[in-house]
């Protein structure tokens, strides 16, 4: 066999084994409740959960708890088929976290609580401004 | 209303999308014409490239004016815009919207078109039809023309006025309505390197023209291997400068934003990354044809690529496609087709004519030796290739489910979740790879090899590589098995290239470039190990808290409480919060938030006293300077054995546009390594603190008492004649408190007041004093005994929450990035030489 026909099968397997790992590593958008299944079935692996707080008939936040450190906090997140779940970060509740319309999760099941390792934030008028400021 | 100037820009941007038509049209004639004609092609074709260039320049000019003249009656100077923006950033305005940044790339390629077009003779008419191309699309992206009959809008013009960019009820009511300020631009990219790191990057976008031009202008004209000549230098200047551009970017990302490093294998930083690795693998291709006739297809391959991911990664950052899973693209601007149509066209051109040539393309049939230079070269440049590959595939995943949906399918795929150690995991091995080939690749440069002579050339690197290994090891303690390996990968790489360095620069030190450029590797790849791999949270506490009752498992802090004046311990210093700061705009240093009085401009504040930031006086009393309302700086003491040892000034924006908040690091650098701090949250202070019930004492002058723990004393009560600027009448009363506590490193003054107005109004004015947290009014006067009556109101101290981290070994990376872009110029200083014989 010449040079490079060896060389051209392990650049063909490579760029296999690529496709393969970048197929198992990619995360996916899933609801609580398949989350839930994952881990149960014991899948570690994290997930992406798209979801809105809860709020009341007022609009206020509901089930938002900071713990008394400040360090970390839980919420309730209401997915896209209407679950809700209390999720728990161990990171700084984020200053702009009650404004966000949408949130990204990225995280797992541990047990029955969700915990999430990430959050995304999609907060109103993030780049675009809808209204002018006349006063000024 | 300033309707000229908008008019002139917007006549300027067709001028320019008109004669690079006129003039790819024109080199096309010129190319195919006889010899009599052709000259009258060529003439009319260079004019119309410098018509084209003029109007490209007017277009600037315009839209720089607009900024500058502050024409907030255009959309571009209102949304990007401010009275209050400082000059150097008027700069930055112009790119911070997608037409400047076109605008710039559109400049930069009509720069290097005059250039190609006064020094290439045989070359200058096909290149510059694709450069003609080239520049038709992408001023057609900011032509802003509605297509009369079909009703397409093509382009977005950066010259459209806000009452027509906007739908605010104010023009029905209003139409010449003229905003008196803008929105600014946004505060994060208030920063030196926003200020050079975009053209720089457009500058390296623009650079892959050149040589792609070339290459398709090779095929086309049946010039297979000519081509690669004039090409050559102007790949390694692209490749030089993408790559500064790339690294600015990540640099300004290390100091600005709190992702906690450089690199966050964001789509939008891959989308300029794999473009660049494949630059770097068509460089050394058309090195091998240029030693030994070899790898010419490659060669044309792979500039073809570089090209098309440039069109690729605009078409990902600029069409909104990546949405949800990119923090800093741009939005949709309705572009998204033509940016597609943009992309085929390059893309499909290109493999169409190659395809037609491809059996015409001379190869080489001799099979490459083991023991060549070429052949160590190739296997360097499939392994960026496929270094690109493995990067561009995940990084490409939202355009996967676009596709599905296209076809009315339901996809759900995401990126995968732990973005940095899915690409690390892989990329880091592909550095192995890299560090190995291009070690032992530079072995060959010089005389035929052998098996005989390799041992002898190869041992005495590996053996003083393996020494240096060990000793990084030992003292640094390395021990995960991926980062030993890739510590050796580098080391050999940097000491193989140092012997061929040495024994080149005796020989001829205008070809070490490359042996420099390497060296430059080795030390980025062993400075990312450490900085990356060893970056560790140092503000972790290990209270083991329960995250919750429901959960078992115990979870580690990576954020540190400091409240003011309270030292805690953390890597093995003492830490200190002592307070908010605001940056004078004119004058070095930081100034405390209570040594201020605001006034109606927010822009402006007045100093309550002398202020000194070192030990050295920057303000005097009663000054007025300006500050920017939107930063906040947190002064945290670090001290080691009782000294101070650093002063960090980590900083909060509020920031709107991207949120709301953003935390900016700052970093104490050390050689050997940085300490990187940021906020991780700071109080609100919107929000109505709780203070605790009111405690009232009677106590005479000059007698301590305690307040929220802290001594304070009643100095001495006052009759004042004013309030805040506002004269009492002779029938008013007013006295005035002077309350002097001791915190822990100052003493402040709370000044309550007690006012009787008419004679018969009883009001309290109560003062507070933000560090220790305590509010004092005078609640009454007892003439009769000499004593007041104090309310004492406390509430939790002021506090900040921050993170640290610790990146050790940084400064290799960056020095290692000088050594790389030094042999870069070398090279490229080299082969421009080169191709002018």
């Amino acid at each position: 066999m010449k040079k490079s026909h060896i060389i051209a099968i392990i650049v063909i397997a490579a760029a296999i084994g690529i496709i393969i790992s970048t197929a198992e590593d990619a995360s996916s958008y899933v609801s609580f409740d398949r989350a839930f299944q994952l881990a149960s079935n014991g899948n570690k692996t994290q997930i992406h959960v798209v979801g809105g707080l809860k709020k009341d008939v007022n609009g206020n936040i509901v089930g938002l708890e900071k713990s008394a450190d400040k360090l970390s906090f839980s919420f309730i997140l209401v997915d896209e088929s209407q679950k809700e779940q209390t999720v728990y970060y161990n990171e700084p509740m984020p200053p702009d976290f009650t404004r966000s319309e949408k949130v990204v999760l990225i995280g797992a099941y541990q047990n029955n609580t969700f915990v999430a390792n990430k959050i995304l934030l999609k907060c109103p008028s993030k780049y675009q401004e809808e209204k002018i400021n006349a006063s000024i | 209303m300033h309707y000229f100037i908008g008019d002139l820009g917007h006549l300027f941007v067709i001028v320019s999308f008109v004669t690079s038509l006129v003039s790819a049209f024109a080199y096309w004639k010129a190319n195919n014409a006889s010899a009599e004609l052709k000259n009258q092609w060529l003439n009319n074709a260079r004019l119309a490239f410098y018509v084209h260039s003029a109007a490209v320049i007017g277009v600037v000019v315009s839209l720089f004016v607009i900024i500058y003249q502050h024409y907030f009656e255009y959309h571009y100077a209102y949304s990007h815009s401010s009275l209050h923006l400082p000059g150097e950033y008027m700069i930055s305005c112009f790119w911070e919207g997608q037409e400047g940044s076109f605008l710039l790339w559109i400049f930069w390629q009509a720069l290097i078109g005059i250039f190609l077009m006064n020094t290439q003779r045989i070359w200058e008419a096909p290149v510059m039809v694709v450069f003609g191309l080239v520049q038709a699309f992408l001023a057609s992206m900011i032509l802003g023309v509605v297509i009369p009959l079909i009703d397409i809008k093509l382009g977005s013009s950066p010259f459209i006025l806000l009452r027509d960019a906007m739908d605010d009820p104010i023009f029905s009511l209003q139409p010449d309505f003229i905003p008196k300020d803008g929105n600014g631009l946004n505060p994060l990219l208030q920063n030196y390197w926003m200020v050079i790191h975009p053209p720089t990057l457009f500058l390296g976008f623009a650079l892959t023209l050149p040589p792609f031009a070339f290459c398709i202008a090779g095929l086309w004209q049946k010039k297979y291997s000519e081509w690669i000549k004039p090409a050559l230098p102007w790949a390694l200047l692209g490749g030089a400068i993408l790559g500064v551009g790339i690294l600015m970017g990540g640099y300004w990302a290390y100091e600005t934003l709190n992702f906690g490093g450089y690199w966050n294998w964001d789509p939008v930083e891959n989308a300029v990354y794999v473009p660049w690795l494949v630059l770097i693998a068509a460089i050394h291709t058309m090195i091998i044809y240029k030693n030994s006739q070899a790898a010419l297809k490659s060669a044309m391959i792979l500039n073809i690529a570089v090209f098309i991911l440039i069109l690729y990664s605009t078409f990902l950052t600029r069409s909104g496609i990546l949405g949800d899973a990119s923090v800093h693209s741009f939005t949709d601007l309705g572009l998204s087709g033509q940016l597609l149509i943009y992309l085929l066209f390059f893309t499909l051109a290109a493999i169409t004519l190659a395809t037609v040539r491809w059996k015409e393309i001379p190869t080489s049939e001799k099979e490459a030796s083991i023991y060549s230079r070429e052949f160590w070269i190739f296997l360097g440049a499939i392994t960026l290739c496929l270094m690109g590959f493995q990067v561009l595939l995940p990084t490409s995943i939202p355009v996967y489910n676009k596709i599905i949906e296209l076809f009315g399918g339901v996809s759900n795929i995401a990126p995968p979740a732990d973005q940095i150690g899915f690409y690390s995991k892989f990329q880091l091995w592909f550095g192995v790879l890299v560090a190995l080939i291009s070690g032992t690749g530079q072995f060959f440069w010089w005389k035929r090899m052998d098996k005989e002579k390799l041992k002898k050339e190869i041992l005495p690197p590996i053996l003083i590589s393996l020494i240096i290994f060990a000793g990084i090891i030992s003292i640094a303690k390395v021990y995960e098995p991926a980062y030993v390996v890739l510590t050796l990968a580098g080391v050999y790489l940097i000491v193989s290239n140092i012997k061929v360095l040495l024994s080149v620069a005796k020989v001829n030190p205008s070809l070490s470039g490359g042996a420099v450029a390497h060296i430059g590797i080795g030390m980025m790849l062993i400075g990312i190990m450490f900085s990356a791999g060893y970056s560790n949270v140092v503000s972790l506490n290990n209270t083991g808290m329960l995250i919750s009752k429901e959960l078992p498992t115990e979870f580690n802090r990576d954020n540190l409480l400091l409240f003011i004046n309270e030292p805690r311990s953390m890597a093995g210093y003492d830490i200190e919060y002592l307070g908010e700061r605001v940056e004078p705009r004119n004058a070095p240093g930081y100034v405390n938030k209570n040594d201020i009085d605001l006034t109606f401009d927010p822009f402006k504040v007045v100093a309550k006293k002398d202020i000194e930031f070192k030990g050295k006086k920057i303000l005097s009393a009663k000054d007025t300077f300006e500050i920017n309302p939107e930063n906040t700086y947190y002064e945290i003491e670090l001290r080691k054995d009782g000294k101070v040892a650093a002063t960090l000034f980590p900083r909060v924006q509020i920031n709107p546009a991207m949120g709301g908040f953003v935390a900016s690091p700052d970093i104490k650098r050390n050689v050997s390594r940085d300490l990187y701090t940021h906020v991780s949250l700071p109080m609100n202070r919107d929000e109505e603190p709780e203070w605790s019930e009111m405690e009232e004492i009677r106590i005479p002058l000059n007698k301590e008492f305690f307040v929220n723990d802290y001594v304070a004393v009643l100095e001495g009560v006052t009759r004042i004649h004013e309030i805040e600027g506002f004269k009492l009448s002779d029938e008013d009363v007013a006295v005035q408190a002077k309350v002097r506590v001791s915190g822990e490193r100052d003493s402040y003054y709370a000044e309550p007041i007690f006012l009787i107005k008419d004679k018969a109004q009883v009001g309290r004015i109560s003062s507070e004093i933000n560090d220790l947290g305590v509010k004092i009014t005078l609640l009454n006067i007892h003439p009769e005994t000499n004593e007041f009556s104090l309310g004492l109101n406390t509430r939790q101290k002021d506090w900040v929450i921050i993170k640290a981290m610790e990146k050790p070994l940084i400064n290799i990376l960056w020095l290692g990035t000088i050594v790389l872009m030094i042999g870069f110029s070398m090279a490229m200083v080299r082969r421009f030489k080169e191709h002018r014989k």
